[in-house]
């Protein structure tokens, strides 16, 4: 079939995004230990409080075990085996974007992330994390005039202490899980959004951020809060040069909606998967949970993840405010040996919360992309509602696609729905199209993109754009 | 223990070790999350001895039924009516079709560590045998009745049954659980159909309120075999019925429906795993749960596909009612795919009636109580009439309409506390 010649030749295209930038890095020794936290905390000038807390953790995860429930396989990860601190080296702060390396300028050049000309062009604000450490936030006087903090994660930690220390660890607790309370004890940076009470937040904030030096592991921290009335919308989007070695990535991501706030987290995740033989690619461990705290509080997740060799995530909500709700928008695709185990937990506190859950599964070559979810309807949760819809989509017969929903109700008033669906595109459709003068490769895009319609129209536009390329670039690359 | 072969003693020695090694599963194992089997008691049960005193009897549901009675697992009355030829109907002791036996036992469901079919493989005391020969049509249907009597004291028992129905044959199999007294009943029910044959096979599990009723079935189906299935849970104080089947030939087709009702505390847990390994075949699952009081309902339903099983058309259904503030319901349908080629699909509800057919039914003069028992009785009818075999539908209708009825009362004695 010239399908599968097709295919071939398509998923031979390589990752796009693979380079390296040569930059001096601050390396702290390799492995793990109670002196590595303490110099990380020591580097980033942290208070007492929080080297205490990362010591906790460190303490309490010495005791987890990795979980295996997934359905992954992958090597055992030698955690002494890495190096957990690395920052580009500077000697002072820099003033400006003229102070910055300009070898780290020409890698977001590369990356289409040109900071100058966003900051101007796009009215996007861009926190980028250059491997752990910050490196410039722009478009900060304009939200700080609403009082919008926007920072990196260490700097707040020194401007607003009394925020992080309030929120930090309250919605995935500090020994929540293997791979958060790893991050806990060690994470680097990230980025720390506050959004005061009835502030709509102009422009949508967005971290790009890749990780660079060797062997290091990856150990973002993220915290949004929005209070009372506010809105963001949050954009995070990654890529990762080519590597031969498998990275970790352990973030942890914190959302928390007072009364009536609403938090749009957006995700197009593509770090480099591996080669076509499953060699190298991130192994990405990822903690996301949002708690709708307030009454009328809305947490929405999207994802577009097209990357890493292993996906381990599940961005959920924590529906505690009456009439609060929860969304997961998320598009998933596997092509050669990449793993995805990926959805999302909904859980049912507050009178009258709703869900809604769609997931698009994608999976070719030899991947495996299963879709793993909780929906969770406690007894107090009076006339709760959720919706979920699963679909999958097989393109070959070597991969594999799966669903594993759980669904607990605890209270008769509460409406739960769930449906899956698993198929390959169907051959009237591919032959609808071709008659139409399409290709097959441009039929096919044309259907899996209708496939993911209604994830993808959950994106901003500025990420609508980058997500549907992605989307038909690794389609393009997975299906005949 | 009854007189058996070597080979026999051999199956049970093997599975007694598996099983004392690994124990009871615990809520830790995943395919046990929402069940805990050790709750009640069970594992200190006494094994039962064999029923002393006069024999139950058991009014057959249908009158043309060959009936097989087992008391607290041992089998006691067999059919006397002579048998068409090809059909054995006897004992399961190892030395009757000696080979067909031994071909089969054990084989269809494999006996698993920490799984409750390695308990009964390595602790059955007795068993039924049922063989339909190839080519025949078995038109009386068998009706297996296991009775559990338990007086003072609680006791266990692990009923066996293996049933083969060779090349193109047919037959109909009612299988009854009823009981008094708090017993533990853990039986296993192997099925094999060979290439063309088809079973019906529909479950009544009515056992006493304190009884714990484990049931595995494993259904084996060979190319172009059919299996329809009907299992109703009404009985019990903690129930788990897992049903494993594997369409192991080209365009095998199963289906199995199931009905339960819950009221007090009751446990009812149903749990499936079908495995399409060839090409071709079909599977459909519809369950339908309705849970009153503090009852507790699992459903967990697998559906995987192996790579070579192209063109499989698998699709699985759960919807549960909860009547009430305390009931609680648990769902995992779950689809593995490994063939791209294929059509699968699952849903899942779990609510209350729904209002606008309320609404719809009161607007035409019919008061509140009576609408949510029409609206509820035609919830499960949905199910049960698809029985096909008309005395059978009967008795079980019949059956749920009282625990209907059981649930209805409570739900109106609350209502009146709460008023």
């Amino acid at each position: 079939m010239d399908g599968i010649e097709q295919v071939r030749s398509l998923t031979d295209q390589k990752y796009k995004y693979g380079f390296v930038t040569d930059i001096e890095a601050d390396v702290a020794p390799k492995g793990l230990n109670e002196d590595i936290i303490r110099l990380i905390s020591a580097k980033k000038g942290e208070p007492e409080w929080l080297l205490e807390w990362r010591l906790r953790a460190y303490k309490v995860w010495l005791e987890q075990t990795e979980p295996n429930w997934g359905k992954l396989h992958y090597p055992p990860i030698d955690y002494q085996d890495a190096y957990y601190y690395s920052a580009p080296k500077r000697k002072d702060g820099p003033k400006s974007l003229a102070d910055i390396d300009p070898k780290l300028l020409e890698t977001y050049e590369k990356l289409g992330v040109p900071l100058h000309e966003r900051a101007a062009l796009a009215g996007v604000a861009v926190d980028a994390v250059f491997d752990s450490v910050s490196v410039a936030t722009t478009y900060k006087g304009k939200l700080e005039e609403l009082g919008i903090i926007f920072t990196s994660f260490s700097e707040a930690v020194k401007t607003h202490p009394e925020l992080i220390r309030k929120y930090l660890g309250s919605v995935v607790p500090y020994s929540d899980n293997y791979f958060a309370t790893l991050n806990s004890a060690v994470f680097t940076d990230g980025s720390f959004v506050y959004v005061p009470p009835g502030v709509r937040c102009p422009m949508e904030l967005s971290t790009y951020f890749r990780m660079n030096a060797e062997k290091t592991g990856q150990f973002e921290r993220t915290l949004i809060v929005a209070d009372k009335g506010a809105y963001v919308s949050y954009l995070e989007g990654c890529t990762a040069p080519m590597r031969d070695e498998n990275q970790l990535h352990a973030a942890v991501v914190e959302l928390v909606a007072l009364d009536e706030a609403e938090i749009k987290y957006s995700t197009v995740q593509n770090w480099y998967p591996g080669d076509e033989q499953g060699r190298g690619g991130i192994y990405n461990f990822v903690t996301k949970r949002g708690a709708c705290r307030g009454r009328a509080s809305r947490i929405s997740w999207t994802q577009v993840e097209t990357g890493s060799a292993i996906t381990w995530k599940y961005p959920s909500c924590i529906l505690q405010g009456d009439d609060s709700v929860g969304e997961f928008y998320s598009v998933a695709i596997t092509n050669n040996f990449q793993q995805a185990d990926t959805g999302t937990k909904m859980i049912h506190i507050g009178r009258n919360t709703r869900s809604n859950i769609i997931s698009k599964g994608v999976s070719a070559g030899h991947a495996d992309n299963t879709y793993r979810g909780l929906v969770k309807v406690l007894p107090k949760a009076q006339g709760a509602r959720n919706r979920t819809q699963c679909d999958s989509l097989l393109i070959g017969n070597t991969c594999g696609a799966h669903t594993v929903p759980y669904i607990e109700s605890r209270n008769s008033s509460a409406r739960i729905e769930h449906e899956a669906t698993t198929s390959k595109i169907s051959e009237e459709q591919l032959f609808y199209a071709r008659q139409r003068g399409l290709s097959e490769e441009e039929a096919v895009t044309l259907i899996v993109n209708g496939f993911c319609r209604d994830v993808l129209q959950h994106l901003p536009m500025e990420f609508a754009v980058e997500a549907q390329k992605l989307v038909a670039l690794s389609l393009e690359g997975s299906v005949g | 223990m009854i007189d058996t072969t070597p080979w026999l003693d051999a199956l049970h020695q093997a599975a007694r070790v598996r099983s004392d090694a690994a124990g009871l599963p615990t809520r830790r194992d995943e395919a046990w999350k929402y069940t805990d089997i050790g709750a009640l008691g069970v594992a200190s049960f006494p094994l039962a001895g064999r029923p002393q005193g006069s024999l139950p009897t058991v009014a057959p549901l249908t009158t043309d039924a060959l009936q097989l009675l087992l008391v607290n697992g041992s089998l006691q009355v067999l059919p006397g009516a002579e048998l068409p030829a090809g059909v054995v109907i006897g004992r399961l002791d190892g030395k009757a079709s000696a080979e067909l036996v031994e071909a089969h036992l054990g084989k269809v469901i494999p006996a698993e560590a920490k799984s409750l079919a390695a308990l009964n493989s390595g602790l059955f005391d007795d068993g039924v045998l049922v063989r339909v020969g190839a080519g025949v049509t078995l038109e009386r249907p068998i009706e297996i009745v296991s009775v559990g009597q338990a007086g003072g004291d609680p006791l266990a028992f692990h009923p066996r049954c293996l049933l083969v129905i060779e090349d193109g044959g047919a037959a109909t199999l009612v299988e009854r659980h009823q009981g008094s007294g708090r017993y533990f009943s853990n039986s296993v029910l192997e099925i094999a159909l060979g290439a063309g044959a088809s079973l019906r096979h529909y479950t009544l599990q009515d056992e006493s309120p304190e009884a714990v009723h484990v049931a595995t079935t494993g259904i084996e189906l060979a190319a172009g075999s059919r299996y329809a299935g009907m299992l109703v849970q009404t009985g019990s104080r903690l129930s788990r019925h897992e049903t494993h089947a594997a369409l192991a030939g080209d365009g095998a087709s199963f289906e199995l429906d199931g009905a339960y009702v819950g009221a007090g505390k009751q446990h009812l847990d149903n749990t499936t795993f079908v495995t399409h390994t060839a090409p071709g075949g079909k599977s459909r699952q519809l369950f339908k749960g309705v849970l009153d009081d503090q009852s507790h309902g699992v459903f967990q339903g697998t559906v995987r596909v192996e790579r070579a099983a192209q063109k499989t058309d698998a699709h699985q259904l759960s919807k549960t009612l909860l009547l009430s503030e305390q009931a609680e319901m648990d769902g995992k349908p779950e689809l593995e795919i490994y063939a791209d080629d294929v059509k699968c699909g699952h849903g899942c509800t779990v609510g209350d009636i729904d209002e606008t057919a309320l609404f719809y039914l009161r607007a035409r003069g019919i008061d509140a109580e009576t609408a949510r028992q029409l609206l509820i009785e035609a919830f499960l009818g949905d199910v049960l009439e698809k029985i096909a075999a008309e005395p059978v539908r009967t008795a079980f209708a019949a059956v749920v309409g009282e625990c209907l009825k059981g649930a209805h009362a409570t739900r109106r004695t609350n209502d009146h506390h709460q008023g």
